[in-house]
């Protein structure tokens, strides 16, 4: 632990300091013993399955990984752009959904119905049927032309997140503490205003952690437009599949869907850590 | 000094009635407080004391009666309820800054917002009244790093801001360590002498006998006095009253 100042101790904390020391070298080695026979086990298993050898050939075959390798790249960046789209596209729906969820005037009922309706319906529908029905029943409709897969994918992914979304924001605003409104609207600022400068900022702090998370989930699954036969990072590596019979691609498929949330994970979990942090000052447990 | 009791009235409550569900809350209370007067109001917990503040503050709508800020009869439905609202100074038992903005956004959100200043102007109000509680080296840090009292004395600025025509303090010093309350009760000292108008609910009672021009207090939805200090506090002649303050004398 960093020490920002140098203080003479009594020998009784010299002691504690001591004890703690080879407390926290203990645990430290327990942890490195228990990750290696932890290590140790899942090899001996693997090596000793009869099947073995031909689960390695199939999912772990390095020429395979470097032949899917740059295809697998070139579909990952639809995705990309995919999943900027979306994010754009879910923070306007969503938003939208939760505040007029959260409407008390009277002209908005119509609205409050269908955005209940529609979070409701949302929520339970399985991600891939609303990708189904957009993907396939929209083209179906004729009205527009031909319309492109990842377009398509784009809305349904929108439609499917921004009714989670809603649901999440609609939880951080509704959390604020009531006198946070109270004292806001004592200053005449209007319903409006309150939210705008008030209940939304105290609310998004709040649900950070839980938004960064959902877009986490977004990311892989954007993943899904595949079905459609957007040629995604997935859809290039099945094409490599088919033509090779050979699964490493798929391999490849999820370790670029690691490498793309790995960053937005840590940034997650340095955020949740320091909220954490700051909203328990002290104490040991 | 002049009677107070002779200037014009800032505040007329008239008849009012507020009901929870089957509970009557404000059973017909009518009471005035006039320009520059200090009205302290007392009683037990349940009496009515904030539920007659949330009234005022058009945080609760009143059941029955009228309730007049100079002119304007706020329980009129067809006046604009922010305009009113932006009229009244009120300060609240657990502070309630806005944890998100530093001290001077809290005080100058008002007028930036609703009252459209300029940023300049805004904060450099703001300023001087900080500076006048000695906060202004707190301007630019968040409510968390301060402590009760001065996050109190914030709050006091932030309602003053606008200068309003009347200053609601409710409990203002409830939650506050009671080493902390000195300071906050000075800075309403200090407003009362400027010639503020001030309503306070208040468990104070030694304030409440110096700093009030007049204490009103409430008994189960009823006022049951509404006199000077001396009257009220030092002189009762109901028995009702003699108890609730030989309780607090006891405490």
């Amino acid at each position: 632990m960093p020490k920002d100042f140098d203080f003479a101790t009594s020998a009784v904390e010299q002691e504690r300091e001591e004890f703690r020391r080879k407390e926290r070298l203990r645990s430290h080695l327990t942890s490195v013993v228990s990750s290696l026979l932890f290590v140790a086990l899942v090899v001996v298993v693997l090596k000793n399955s009869p099947g073995w050898p031909r689960v390695k050939e199939s999912f772990f075959s390095p020429e395979y990984f470097a032949m899917a390798w740059p295809q697998v790249l070139e579909g990952l960046w639809l995705n990309i752009r995919v999943l900027g789209v979306a994010v754009i596209g879910v923070a306007i729906l969503g938003t939208s959904l939760a505040l007029v969820r959260m409407t008390t005037s009277a002209v908005m009922f119509p609205l409050r119905v269908v955005a209940r309706f529609y979070t409701t319906i949302m929520r339970g529908i399985p991600m891939i049927v609303v990708l189904y029905l957009i993907g396939f029943g929209i083209p179906g409709l004729k009205l527009f032309g031909r319309i492109d897969k990842a377009v398509l994918g784009t809305i349904a992914v929108v439609m499917s997140y921004s009714a989670y979304i809603a649901e999440v924001l609609r939880a951080g605003f509704q959390d604020v503490h009531p006198s946070q409104r109270a004292s806001a609207r004592s200053l005449g600022l209007t319903q409006t205003q309150t939210m705008w400068y008030v209940i939304i900022p105290q609310g998004l702090r709040k649900i950070a952690p839980a938004l960064m998370n959902d877009f986490i989930s977004m990311q892989k699954d954007v993943g899904l437009i595949s079905t459609l036969g957007a040629v995604d990072a997935v859809r290039a590596a099945q094409i490599v599949v088919a033509k090779t019979y050979n699964f490493t691609p798929y391999i490849v498929a999820s370790l670029v869907f690691i490498l793309m949330s790995v960053p937005f994970i840590l940034i997650n979990d340095w955020y949740s850590e320091r909220l954490r942090k700051r909203e328990q000052t002290g104490g040991m447990v | 000094m002049a009677n107070l009791q002779d200037n014009k009235k800032v505040l007329r409550i008239d008849n009012v009635v507020k009901r929870f569900g089957d509970n009557t809350v404000l059973d017909h209370i009518s009471f005035d407080v006039h320009q520059h007067e200090t009205v302290a109001l007392l009683g037990p917990s349940g009496s009515g004391k904030s539920t007659v503040m949330k009234c005022v503050n058009l945080l609760e709508q009143v059941n029955d009666g009228q309730i007049w800020l100079g002119d304007t009869d706020i329980t009129d439905p067809r006046e604009n309820q922010d305009k009113i609202r932006s009229r009244i100074g009120v300060v609240f038992q657990q502070f309630n800054l806005f944890s998100h903005m530093t001290v001077l956004n809290n005080v100058t959100l008002a007028a930036r917002k609703v009252h459209h200043w300029s940023r300049e102007k805004a904060e450099e109000k703001a300023m001087s009244l900080l500076k006048r509680i000695g906060m202004d080296q707190k301007a630019k840090e968040y409510p968390d790093r301060l402590s009760g009292g001065q996050q109190q004395r914030v709050a006091i600025c932030r309602a003053l801001m606008m200068e309003p025509e009347l200053l609601l303090l409710d409990e203002i010093t409830s939650a506050l360590d009671p080493l902390l309350v000195g300071e906050v009760l000075e800075m309403v000292g200090e407003l009362k002498r400027q010639g503020a108008t001030i309503l306070m609910a208040t468990h104070e009672m030694s304030f409440a006998h110096d700093a009030a021009d007049r204490i009103v207090l409430l008994r189960a939805g009823h006022i049951a006095e509404n006199g000077s200090p001396e009257e009220v506090m030092d002189h009762p002649t109901d028995p009702e009253t003699q108890a609730f303050f030989a309780a607090y004398n006891r405490v």
